[in-house]
C-alpha cells in the first residue's frame, strides 16, 4: 500500500535527517539506474521476482491477480542492498524488513523507498544477530547472498530460526561449475565488466546439492529447485532447468 | 474520520495512483480500461464531459475496427458494449478509377472471421463509458484539464483545473495530434500537410451492402464506402482542399448528386443522411514516443493518413503493448513508469508505427494522381497483389490490414492481460 511521501519518517518511526537523505539519493539514483553499475541485478530482477511471486503465491494460497496479494504477511530480505527486491515485495503487499551489513546501501534504500512512497523497515543488522533477537518472519529471502558468507552453518541456522512455522525460505546463488567460472566469474567480471573485479570468489560458490545439504541440516525441506539462465541474444533472463550457473531454491521449515 | 480530516483529505491530500492518463478519446479510454481491468489504479482526465463526447457533434463519424483490434477491445471488456452496433466487413474491394482490375479481399481466405467492423464513433464512446463505470480502480475526472504537470525521476505530480492533485508513477498522453505534453517534453514531430481534406458523411441506399467495403481510388484521392448497420454506408471521401470546401458548401441535393456520381449505382439510389464533416489530412510523427515518466499513445504518438482507416487500430495496438508491460511490471511489484519499461514500449511500437506511416503515405501519393505511367504501375500492382491462389505476399498484406501480424501482445492473441 502506497503512503504519502512527504513525511520524513522511516517505517520504524525513527526520523530521517533530510540532509542525509539528499546526500544518499544521488547514490540511490546510481543503484537504481538500470544501465548503471547494478545493471546485472536489474536484468535479473524480473525473473527473480516472477519466481518469488509464483512460489510464495502457491505456498500461502495467494494466487489471485489482486494488486496486493501478500497483505498481512511479513517478509525479511537478507542482504537487501538498495532495495531492488524489497520495494517490489512491499508493493505486492508484504510488510518488508530489509537487513544489510553495509550501512551505506541502507541509506540508499531508505532514500529510495521514501521517494517511492513505500514504508519499508530497513535495519543495519546481520541475519545471525536478528535471529538471536527471536524475531520471526513468514518469508525469509537470501538472494545472491550466500556466495559472500563465510560461516555457512551459522548462517543457515540463523535462517531456520528466522522463519516462522508454515513459512518459506528462498535462496538464490551461483553454482560452482566450469560453466559458472567461465560465465559468472570471468565473463561477468572481466569480459562484460558487469560487476567489479573481485566481486566473487568462485571457490566460495555452492553447488545446489551443497546448498540443499545445508538447508536439510537445519531442518529446511527443499520444495523446489530452478535454474535462471541468461540469453545473451535476447539480453534477458529466464527460469530454466539448467542449474549450471544461477539457481534459486525454495525450502520450507520442517515441523 | 472527523470533519477536519475529511476536509483535509479531499482538498489537500494528493490522490496517489499508478497511472495518470490525459485525454479521454478512444485510445486513452481503452488504455485506462485495459489497466483498470487488471486491477491497476488509474486516473483518467478528459477535457470533455462524457455527455459531450456522445452528443450530436460526434454523430455520423465511424471507425473501422480491424480484426486484431476487436480482439483487444474484447479482452478489455469494451467490445461487448459496442458489438450490437458493429457492422462486420465481409469483403473489401479496391478499385482504381476506370480500371477494370480489382484488389479483392474476402474474409473466407484467412478464416471464418470478418475482416473488420465498422462502428459509429458515438457507440464506441458509449461502450467505453459503460465499461469505465464497471471498474472500481478507474477514476474518471471530466471535464477537467491539467493546469500543471511536474515529471520527476520518481514520479509525476499533476494539478487539475478542479483543484485536485494527482501523483502517479506513469503519465500517459492520449491527447491526440499536437499533444501538449509531447511539446512540453521537447519532443519534436515531423509534420506534413497533404493539401487534402477528408469529407465524411453517411449515405442511405436502396440495396443492402452485404458487408462489402469499397475503396475507390479517384484522381483526387480515395473514396471509401464502408458498410454500416442498416442499409447505410459511411463515406470517407478524400478531396483536394480547394474543391472540398466548395463541395461541403453545396446545397444538400447538389452535394447528394456529387456523392452519387462517385458512389456509383451498384446499391441503387443513394441519399446522404445526417451531418457532413470536413477535416484537413496530415501526418504527424513524433521523433520518439517516450520521455521521463511519459508515454505517448494513440494519435499523440502517430498521426497517420487515414487512407487505410488505420489510425485508431494503431492506437489500440499501442494500448495492447503498453498495458501488457504495465500489468506485467505491476504483477511483479515493479515500477510501471521505469525508464526500462518505457524503452521497451518504444522498441515494441516503433516498427509498426513507421511501417504503417510509410505504407499509408506511399499509398496516398500513388493513388492521388492521374499521371498515366503511375496509373499503369498501380494497376499492374493491384493485379499482382490480387493473384490467385493466395500468395504469401497477399496473405501478409491482408494480415497487416487485419492487424494480426508479427509477435503479438497477449490481448491481440485473444488472451487476457
Amino acid at each position: 500500500m502506497t503512503q504519502p511521501a512527504d513525511i520524513l519518517l522511516d517505517a520504524t518511526g525513527a526520523t530521517v535527517d533530510p540532509a542525509e537523505i539528499a546526500r544518499f539519493s544521488k547514490v540511490a539514483e546510481e543503484w537504481w539506474d538500470p544501465e548503471g553499475n547494478f545493471a546485472p541485478l536489474h536484468r535479473l530482477n524480473p525473473t527473480r521476482l516472477a519466481y518469488l511471486r509464483d512460489r510464495l503465491g502457491q505456498r500461502f494460497g495467494r494466487t489471485d491477480d489482486s494488486p496486493q496479494p501478500f497483505e498481512g504477511l511479513h517478509l525479511l530480505d537478507i542482504g537487501c542492498g538498495g532495495g531492488l527486491v524489497a520495494e517490489p515485495m512491499a508493493r505486492l503487499g508484504f510488510a518488508v524488513t530489509g537487513i544489510d551489513a553495509a550501512g551505506k546501501s541502507l541509506n540508499i534504500a531508505r532514500a529510495h523507498a521514501l521517494s517511492a512512497s513505500l514504508a519499508i523497515d530497513y535495519r543495519a543488522a546481520t541475519a545471525e544477530a536478528l535471529a538471536a533477537s527471536g524475531e520471526q518472519f513468514d518469508v525469509v529471502l537470501a538472494l545472491e547472498v550466500i556466495e559472500h558468507v563465510t560461516e555457512l552453518e551459522a548462517f543457515f541456522a540463523a535462517i531456520r530460526r528466522l522463519v516462522r512455522p508454515g513459512g518459506a525460505v528462498i535462496i538464490s546463488t551461483i553454482n560452482r561449475t566450469a560453466k559458472s567460472l567461465a560465465l559468472a566469474k570471468i565473463g561477468a567480471e572481466y569480459l562484460l565488466r558487469w560487476v567489479p573485479r573481485g566481486t566473487h570468489d568462485w571457490k566460495k560458490f555452492l553447488r545446489p546439492s551443497e546448498t540443499a545439504g545445508y538447508c536439510r541440516g537445519v531442518g529446511l525441506a527443499i520444495d523446489d529447485l530452478t535454474g535462471m539462465s541468461f540469453d545473451p541474444f535476447a539480453g534477458s533472463w529466464s527460469l530454466s532447468r539448467d542449474l549450471a550457473v544461477n539457481y534459486v531454491l525454495t525450502a520450507w521449515p520442517q515441523d | 474520520m472527523t470533519r477536519a480530516t475529511a476536509a483535509l483529505s479531499s482538498a489537500d491530500t494528493p490522490r496517489i495512483c499508478d497511472i495518470l492518463v490525459i485525454g479521454g478519446g478512444l485510445a486513452g479510454s481503452s488504455f485506462a480500461i485495459a489497466c483498470a481491468s487488471a486491477g491497476i489504479d488509474v486516473v483518467l482526465v478528459d477535457r470533455l464531459a462524457p455527455v459531450a463526447r456522445t452528443a450530436e457533434p460526434f454523430d455520423g463519424k465511424t471507425y473501422a475496427i480491424a480484426y486484431g483490434s476487436k480482439r483487444i477491445l474484447d479482452g478489455i471488456g469494451l467490445w461487448q458494449h459496442a458489438a450490437p452496433e458493429a457492422q462486420p466487413i465481409l469483403e473489401i474491394r479496391v478499385a482504381d478509377n476506370n480500371a477494370p482490375l480489382f484488389l479483392h479481399y474476402d474474409h473466407r481466405e484467412v478464416g471464418d472471421d470478418p475482416l473488420g467492423w465498422i462502428v459509429e464513433s458515438r457507440w464506441l464512446r458509449q461502450a467505453a463509458y459503460d465499461r469505465i463505470k464497471q471498474l472500481p480502480s478507474l477514476t474518471q475526472i471530466a471535464p477537467a484539464t491539467a493546469t500543471s504537470i511536474v515529471r520527476q525521476r520518481d514520479g509525476v505530480t499533476a494539478t487539475l483545473s478542479t483543484g485536485q492533485v494527482i501523483k502517479a508513477r506513469l503519465l500517459v498522453s492520449a491527447e491526440g495530434r499536437g499533444s501538449t505534453l509531447r511539446q512540453e517534453a521537447g519532443i519534436r514531430a515531423i509534420k506534413h500537410d497533404y493539401g487534402q481534406d477528408g469529407i465524411v458523411c453517411t449515405v442511405a441506399h436502396e440495396q443492402p451492402h452485404r458487408g462489402i467495403a469499397v475503396e475507390h481510388f479517384m484522381p483526387s484521392g480515395p473514396f471509401a464506402i464502408l458498410p454500416m448497420t442498416g442499409d447505410r454506408s459511411s463515406i470517407v471521401w478524400t478531396e483536394r482542399t480547394a474543391i472540398s470546401a466548395r463541395m461541403v458548401a453545396l446545397p444538400r441535393p447538389k452535394f447528394d448528386r456529387e456523392v452519387a456520381q462517385r458512389f456509383g449505382d451498384f446499391l441503387g439510389a443513394t441519399e446522404t443522411v445526417g451531418p457532413i464533416y470536413r477535416y484537413p489530412l496530415s501526418i504527424e510523427l513524433p521523433e520518439r514516443i517516450i520521455d521521463r515518466r511519459l508515454a505517448l499513445l494513440g494519435d499523440a504518438a502517430h498521426g497517420v493518413h487515414p487512407i487505410a482507416g488505420q489510425g485508431l487500430n494503431l492506437g489500440i495496438r499501442d494500448v495492447a503493448v503498453l498495458a501488457e508491460l504495465v500489468v506485467d511490471a505491476r504483477r511483479l511489484g515493479l515500477d510501471p513508469g521505469s525508464a526500462d519499461l518505457l524503452a521497451r514500449y518504444q522498441r515494441a511500437r516503433r516498427f509498426d508505427i513507421l511501417a504503417l506511416s510509410a505504407v499509408t503515405d506511399v499509398m496516398n501519393r500513388l493513388f492521388s494522381n492521374d499521371i498515366a505511367p503511375i496509373r499503369a504501375i498501380r494497376d499492374i500492382g493491384l493485379a499482382l497483389v490480387n493473384t490467385r491462389p493466395m500468395t504469401p505476399v497477399r496473405k501478409l498484406l491482408m494480415q497487416h490490414a487485419m492487424g494480426v501480424l508479427g509477435k503479438q501482445p497477449r490481448l491481440t492473441r485473444g488472451l487476457s492481460l
